[in-house]
């Protein structure tokens, strides 16, 4: 029973993470229909990035909290002008090509982000500061550090943020309406290429703080953690209905929270399995994804 | 009674508070042209998507050929003998205009994975039959030139013919077009009219759904009304014509005129 | 009169041009031997990966379903061989037994994906797929140590990450092809039989592909790629004819993996990744999707290129051009081969060699 309590409350923060990332998927597939096959690599020049500018920034004698505080936001500067040049680069001109043309840049990007941050950083795994305590705090049977409750905290702040954005904002009216549909949008003086720049950067800022989540929370980052992280974010998205920002956030958790209490069962060899398992499940029952609402076929 | 090939009773379908079709019956005679007409949005597609098992009905029932037409899944509607053709076309567009009629015989063949690979003799057979009739039907329709071009590339007037060779390809006992004429100038109408009225003289029975009341009014035997879901009216196209409740329903949600 | 000659002199032409490609298919492996054997083993893998692309081909350029786990297949024919026919198990079961057996079993883990998948579209199916050959390769990692619920003994089935070694040749009743042969004076490497070997299943393969795009089935996955419902409408039993494109497609991947397993002598989980579903797809999609000469030159391509890139990019290259090791040869090889993805896509959204506009 002590073990179950432990293991949700690991869950929901990992699940936390997984939800920030999938956002990111789930807002360029509302408005694209496209995989962003490269938003992994996205949250690793997060993590690669904060970690840097964190270090630099206590070598220069920077408090611990201010340091996190600019490497974070460093990171979000960073992702957003990498996501919004993506698309710039090698998603537009293909908006209306063959539909999986776009797929395979997108994993060529991926590719070249990988083999790029290779130059950049460097191959190792690199250590990062501890800016909040990981000293263990326990409350009866569970035991937490400081470092997630921030975490647990702030995606929950974030995705909050996102969601009064989205439906509240007159960016989050044109993100709607040229989700729904781009024609349409474009008739009534949405400027199209604007709000989807801008679903690229607010995708990309949220991937960036999940790269700084994720490399804070295991102590380190290298160029290859973007990958697994970034495939059971999307796994979340479509699980909880791809393009449906409750579905993103829903699956996230849900996907966190299946993974950690499943360890208290299943030897942790298989913890990845889990993820595609449910995954199939779900989509096995409902193909529409969890939150996702179900389209009937027009003749 | 004449020899009814189809038959509707009280079809009723619902989309959440929709009502698209309020209990809708009907009778089609053997080989004769039948046009179902109405403003946009009377349940017109509803009704063929039903009836081809797209949509399951939540009341009424069908009966083809004597029998009850009971279709769980929408390709078992070409089996039984009712082909169609669809308002937004919907051809094969990376496929030529040969192979989209080819398609249309699949369902009347049967050579499989094995015989292909293997090339056996009634695969052959089979195969140079399909082709055969698939270039008959393209001159029936007047496309033979354009065989081996993607359909794509075809004009709109000469998709939507391509579209009823497909149906055709099928061996219907009766064809149901959505529309057909919708996008077509004056000539390629009038030659669709003739299509029409050959492919009733060769004894499939045709439903034709039509904007065009000029067209509807000369080819059709028999007619019935939608309007918001409801058959408000059905008999001859004389009859129809002169029916207070169609004039009102035209121009009420008047998109086309009646007469003419 | 004169059409005929015209039709006769093409049908000349296209003689000629297959006895030339037929003469070069032939002296490859030779010249290619001279330069070492390494660069023999680099044209088989081609060979298995052009039949590869051909078998995804089918899925995904036919049929219009995006698979994005195809390898597991291949993984699927791969195990089949090693598991029977190396010193694991201690059984060696001949190879007219197990490459049908791996082509079977792979065409059965087809049908296993796609009973529950059929419904999905689109992006749907394609998570899902990447989901199953991702658990097939946790799977062959993770079953070295198979344990019942109710025992605490455990069994290697797979040897888990560090694969399984000492695997049997594709030998001929009784022939030991890592001896090589000797035929008529012509010295013949173990690697370049393999090529020979290859190159017969490739052509068939390429063959029995095309005849099935061009037939009955091979239409009613191409109306199915093109407009699911009005395939319907036509009476096509699109859940049958679904299943049936999985199903070759992995029979193909199953059979290519036997033979990978064969030659190599060693096969481990790590051969069997997301990262080679994704490049198979690649080949389908960056050649022209759905056509197969396209297919072909785009496994030709993405198989050769990191190959040449690493010889034309390695350090004594670039000391020789710059005088310092600028970049990681491997990076470099990387970096290039990704952009040239891009760009291909860029620049030629349809693929390199699409299937023509007129039939
Ligand atoms: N798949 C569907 N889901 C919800 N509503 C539908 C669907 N198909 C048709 N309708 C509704 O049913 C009504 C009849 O539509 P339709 O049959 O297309 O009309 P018509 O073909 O006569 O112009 C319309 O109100 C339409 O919006
Ligand atoms: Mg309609």
């Amino acid at each position: 029973m002590d073990v179950l309590l432990q293991q949700i409350v690991n869950g929901l923060v990992v699940g936390s993470v997984y939800a920030l990332v999938a956002l990111g998927y789930t807002m360029v597939y509302g408005i694209l229909q496209l995989i962003n096959f490269a938003h992994g690599e996205i949250v690793m020049i997060g993590g690669l990035t904060s970690l840097f500018a964190a270090k630099g920034l206590l070598a220069m004698g920077a408090p611990p909290l201010l340091a996190l505080l600019v490497a974070i936001l460093a990171a979000m500067i960073a992702c957003a002008i990498v996501g919004v040049l993506i698309e710039r680069i090698a998603y537009r001109p293909l908006r209306n090509a063959p539909r999986l043309a776009p797929l395979i840049t997108a994993i060529g990007v991926s590719i070249l982000l990988q083999q790029l941050a290779i130059l950049v950083f460097g191959r190792n795994y690199f250590s990062f500061p501890e800016l909040i305590s990981k000293a263990p705090i326990v409350f009866g049977p569970i035991t937490v550090t400081l470092n997630e409750i921030v975490i647990l905290l702030t995606s929950f702040g974030l995705m909050a943020a996102l969601l009064w954005l989205v439906h509240n904002t007159k960016v989050g009216t044109a993100m709607r309406a040229t989700a729904e549909n781009q024609k349409v949008a474009g008739l009534m003086g949405i400027d199209i290429n604007k709000i989807i720049a801008i679903t690229f950067a607010i995708g990309s800022g949220l991937g960036a703080i999940a790269g700084v989540m994720v490399a804070s929370n295991y102590g380190q980052a290298h160029y290859y953690m973007g990958f697994m992280l970034g495939l059971k974010a999307f796994t979340a998205a479509v699980m909880g209905g791809i393009g449906n920002l409750w579905g993103a956030m829903v699956g996230g958790l849900i996907l966190g929270l299946v993974e950690n209490v499943g360890l208290i069962f299943v030897r942790g060899d298989y913890k990845d399995i889990f993820a595609f398992v449910v995954l199939v499940l779900v989509l096995i029952f409902r193909p529409q994804g969890l939150v996702g609402e179900r389209v009937a076929e027009r003749a | 009674m004449a020899d009814m090939l189809f038959t509707a009773e009280g079809v009723t379908k619902r989309f959440g508070g929709v009502t698209a079709l309020d209990k809708v019956s009907m009778e089609i005679p053997r080989a004769s042209i039948f046009g179902l007409i109405g403003p946009n949005g009377a349940g017109k597609t509803t009704f063929f998507n039903t009836l081809t098992g797209l949509y399951q009905v939540d009341e009424g029932k069908f009966t083809f050929d004597g029998k009850p037409l009971n279709v769980k899944a929408p390709h078992e509607v070409a089996v039984v003998g009712i082909a169609r053709t669809f308002q937004n076309i919907r051809l094969f567009g990376e496929m030529s205009v040969l192979e989209n009629v080819m398609v249309g015989r699949h369902v009347r063949t049967k050579a499989g994975a094995f015989g292909a690979i293997f090339q056996t003799p009634a695969t052959r057979r089979e195969e140079a039959e399909i082709t055969q009739r698939a270039h008959e039907l393209l001159d029936y329709i007047g496309l033979s030139k354009r065989a081996g071009d993607k359909s794509r590339t075809l004009a709109y007037g000469e998709q939507r013919r391509l579209e009823i060779a497909r149906a055709l390809a099928t061996d219907p006992k009766m064809i149901a077009l959505d529309e057909p004429a919708a996008g077509m100038n004056a000539t390629e109408t009038i030659a669709l009219r003739e299509l029409i009225e050959r492919i009733a003289n060769d004894g499939t029975t045709v439903m034709l759904i039509e904007h065009d009341m000029r067209l509807v009014m000369k080819v059709c035997q028999h007619l019935a009304v939608l309007d918001y879901g409801r058959k408000i009216a059905g008999g001859t196209p004389a009859e129809v014509q002169r029916d207070p409740a169609v004039i009102k329903a035209y121009l009420g949600g008047a998109h086309t005129e009646v007469t003419k | 009169m004169a059409g005929m000659t015209g039709i006769l002199q093409t049908k000349r032409n296209q003689m000629i041009a297959l006895a030339v490609l037929g003469v070069l298919l032939f002296i490859l492996p030779f010249a290619a031997g001279a330069l070492g054997q390494a660069w023999v083993r680099i044209l088989n893998i081609t060979l298995l990966y052009v039949m590869l692309a051909l078998g995804l081909n089918v899925v995904v350029g036919v049929a219009g379903l995006l698979d994005l786990g195809y390898v597991a297949f291949y993984a699927v024919g791969a195990y089949t061989w090693s598991l029977l026919a190396s010193a694991h198990f201690d059984l060696h079961y001949p190879f007219w037994i197990l490459l049908p057996l791996g082509a079977f079993l792979a065409a059965l883990a087809g049908l296993l994906l796609g009973t529950p998948v059929l419904k999905l579209r689109g992006d749907y199916l394609a998570i899902v797929t990447l989901g199953f050959g991702e658990i097939v390769r946790i799977l062959m990692n993770n079953f070295d140590k198979v344990g019942l619920p109710w025992s605490d003994e455990t069994y290697n089935i797979t040897n888990g990450p560090r694969g399984i070694t000492g695997i049997d040749g594709l030998n001929f009743f009784g022939f030991k092809i890592s001896k090589g042969l000797e035929l008529f004076g012509l010295q013949i490497t173990p690697l370049q039989l393999y090529y020979f070997v290859f190159l017969a299943f490739t052509i068939l393969s390429i063959i029995g592909v095309s005849r099935l795009q061009h037939s009955r089935i091979g239409r009613a996955w191409q109306a199915l790629r093109e407009d699911e419902i009005a395939a319907k409408a036509m009476g096509i039993n699109t859940r049958n004819v679904k299943l049936a494109a999985f199903a070759f497609g992995a029979l193909t991947g199953g059979l290519a993996g036997g033979l990978f397993a064969s030659m190599q002598g060693f096969v481990s989980p790590e051969s069997f990744g997301l990262l080679e579903s994704v490049m198979i797809l690649a080949m389908v999609v960056l050649g022209g999707m759905g056509h197969i000469p396209g297919v072909i030159l785009g496994a030709v391509l993405l198989s050769a290129m990191p190959e040449v890139i690493r010889y034309a990019a390695d350090e004594n290259m670039q000391q020789k051009i710059f005088g310092i090791v600028l970049i990681a040869p491997e990076v470099l090889r990387n970096l290039i081969f990704s952009l040239a993805m891009i760009l291909i896509m860029l620049f030629k959204p349809a693929g390199l060699w699409p299937s023509p506009e007129k039939k």
